[in-house]
């Protein structure tokens, strides 16, 4: 079977939840050499309401372009929390920001204050989603730092390259905490 | 198959970004359209590609107006498209008839939204099968193909085009909303890699032009307007020099010419894949982005030892009876999963005739099929 990575973001309209799936696929799948899909579900309001993306990595061409049982949830509301319940791999990790969730579905959680971290990096709670980025270049096996700060880059408007990298910056150290601690062996396993 | 690829590719894309630079590869040079989602990226990205190769790009005021544009386009010589969803798709009929009845060559694409009705308009069907088949009035032939990945948006465009400038008939690209929202890392050919065939033009002074006549192929020539030749363009059926007519000896032919033009030509026209298919038992029937769940149905199903394959259907309409009837030898039963209630099945079912078993495996709740949903309806699977 071919190992897969699964990582799902999720909140409402106007959280970035879009392109940080983006940067994530461009990062894994662009400057990390892997394959990737990337696909997004959400409503039909023009603001607000239910938006998600999702990334599919992997080391050999993806069949099923949706997620099966996420490695890495980052939900950025309660609702987006309920909704990845039973979804989750027995050693998945839920990227979480405990000031926007405080319910958690099962599952291993690491607690990074994605929008504090961001007010504090770069002055911008939109930044939260570059924060969670630095964080998963920390904690994802099929992704680097060097990729994510590339892509990362590589999507940054104009004028905002350097609040991108403080932004990655401190997801990373955040993350860089709390990585020893996660109780399982976060490696995707090899095709058989 | 190709998903069995070499690299991983350079380039990040969407699949209705690709299918905007396979119709720009492909030689497009006119699209009109009304944006609507899941199809709005397509008109975005050929806003500014379009000009960008002198090509001209309209927002219109509505879908029956747009098309009606693109098939004023073709006629002056453009190649020309339009793209829409379900709502969209609906008010084209009346004219992808005409394009059928006139013989103008277009690319209508329909990234496939649920419906009925304004419906699900971010969510993912398949609901539009029979509406691309019979969705225009009258009986007619018809073109239809559908991707399963970002790369084949990019190639599918390119046959559209090709095939309706071949055959002088409208084609439809029926994508759905995985596939077409989905990135992938892809890439694409280089623009002189890509086969791109052009209408043929008449070759007889335009005095002696008779712009409906039959040939051996079954496609006439086709005069462009603004090149000499000038010619009665009518929805009404028409003889060979495009005038309307009630003559029995008139009608008849050009109906049978309108239908062998496409049928006597099935072997060019019509695409499948199969995969894990030689000693297959059980076979799955699938097309678009449920494919890619079928896939991965079958890989699954095999790591038990069940001996599952699958038949991908490329070409929708006219629909490939040889590749269904290819696999009735082996399979005993014959898998449909389709995000409508039965659409293409009905087809598998009457090419079968009896001589396997086929389930229908639906799902109309705006998402994609889940391979553990497909596997479900095989005997022997155990979750």
């Amino acid at each position: 079977m071919t190992a897969r990575y699964e990582v799902r973001f999720s909140g409402t309209g106007g959280q970035g939840v879009v392109l940080a799936g983006i940067i994530l696929a461009e990062a894994a799948g662009l400057h990390g050499g892997q394959y990737v899909v990337q696909t997004v579900s959400y409503g039909p309001q023009v603001r607000g309401g239910m938006s998600s993306a999702e990334v599919v990595i992997s080391e050999r061409p993806i069949d099923y372009p949706k997620p099966i049982r996420l490695d890495l949830l980052v939900p950025f509301t309660q609702e987006a929390c309920h909704q990845a319940a039973g979804l989750m791999k027995e050693d998945g990790i839920i990227l979480l920001d405990p000031d926007l969730v405080s319910e958690t579905p099962e599952g291993w959680v690491a607690s990074v204050p994605l929008t504090r971290l961001a007010v504090e990096a770069t002055g911008r709670v939109q930044m939260a989603n570059i924060v969670a980025l630095g964080a998963i270049s920390r904690l994802c096996p099929l992704v680097d730092e060097a990729s994510m700060l590339d892509a990362a880059k590589g999507r940054a408007p104009k004028g905002l390259f350097e609040a991108f990298e403080r932004a990655l910056e401190a997801g990373g150290r955040f993350a860089e905490e709390i990585r020893g601690k996660i109780p399982f062996e976060k490696a995707p396993t090899p095709e058989d | 198959m190709k998903m069995r690829a070499e690299e991983p590719a350079k380039k990040l894309m969407q699949g209705n970004e690709a299918c905007a630079e396979g119709a720009i590869a492909a030689g497009c040079r006119f699209y009109a359209g009304y944006p609507i989602t899941p199809s709005s990226e397509i008109a975005e990205v050929l806003s500014y590609r379009l000009p960008a190769v002198g090509g001209t790009f309209i927002q219109m005021e509505d879908e029956i107006a747009s098309l009606g544009a693109v098939i004023g386009a073709s006629l002056a010589g453009a190649k020309a498209m339009t793209a829409t969803s379900g709502p969209g798709f609906s008010l084209m009929q009346e004219h992808i008839g005409f394009a059928c009845m006139a013989e103008v060559p277009c690319v209508v694409v329909n990234v496939m939204r649920g419906g009925p009705s304004t419906g699900l308009p971010t969510l993912p069907a398949q609901g539009d099968v029979q509406q691309a088949r019979w969705g225009t009035h009258g009986d007619h032939p018809i073109i239809v193909l559908t991707p399963w990945s970002v790369r084949e948006c990019f190639d599918l465009t390119v046959r559209a085009f090709n095939l309706s400038e071949k055959y002088r008939t409208p084609v439809i690209l029926l994508m759905d909303e995985v596939v077409g929202h989905m990135r992938e890392n892809v890439e694409l050919p280089n623009p002189e890699e890509v086969e791109v065939l052009d209408r043929v033009k008449p070759t007889v002074p335009p005095e002696w032009y008779i712009p409906y006549e039959d040939t051996p192929f079954g496609v006439p020539p086709m005069g462009i307007f603004g090149e000499g030749y000038r010619y009665h363009v009518t929805g009404l059926l028409h003889d060979v020099r495009g005038f309307p007519t009630l003559r029995e000896d008139e009608i008849e032919p050009f109906m049978r010419r309108l239908f062998r033009k496409i049928w006597a030509h099935l072997n060019d026209i019509q695409q499948w894949e199969t995969y894990l298919m030689e000693d297959a038992e059980t076979a799955i029937v699938a097309y678009g982005s449920v494919a890619r769940s079928a896939m991965r149905a079958v890989v699954e199903a095999r790591e038990v030892g069940l001996r599952m394959g699958l038949l991908r259907l490329i070409t929708l309409w006219p629909f490939c009876r040889k590749a269904v009837e290819s696999i009735l030898d082996g399979c005993k039963t014959l898998i449909v999963p389709e995000m409508n209630l039965g659409q293409i099945s009905r087809e598998v079912k009457r090419v079968a005739q009896g001589r396997a078993q086929v389930r229908t495996v639906s799902r109309v709740l705006g998402r994609l099929i889940k391979p553990e949903e497909i596997l479900e309806a095989v005997e022997g699977w155990k979750a």
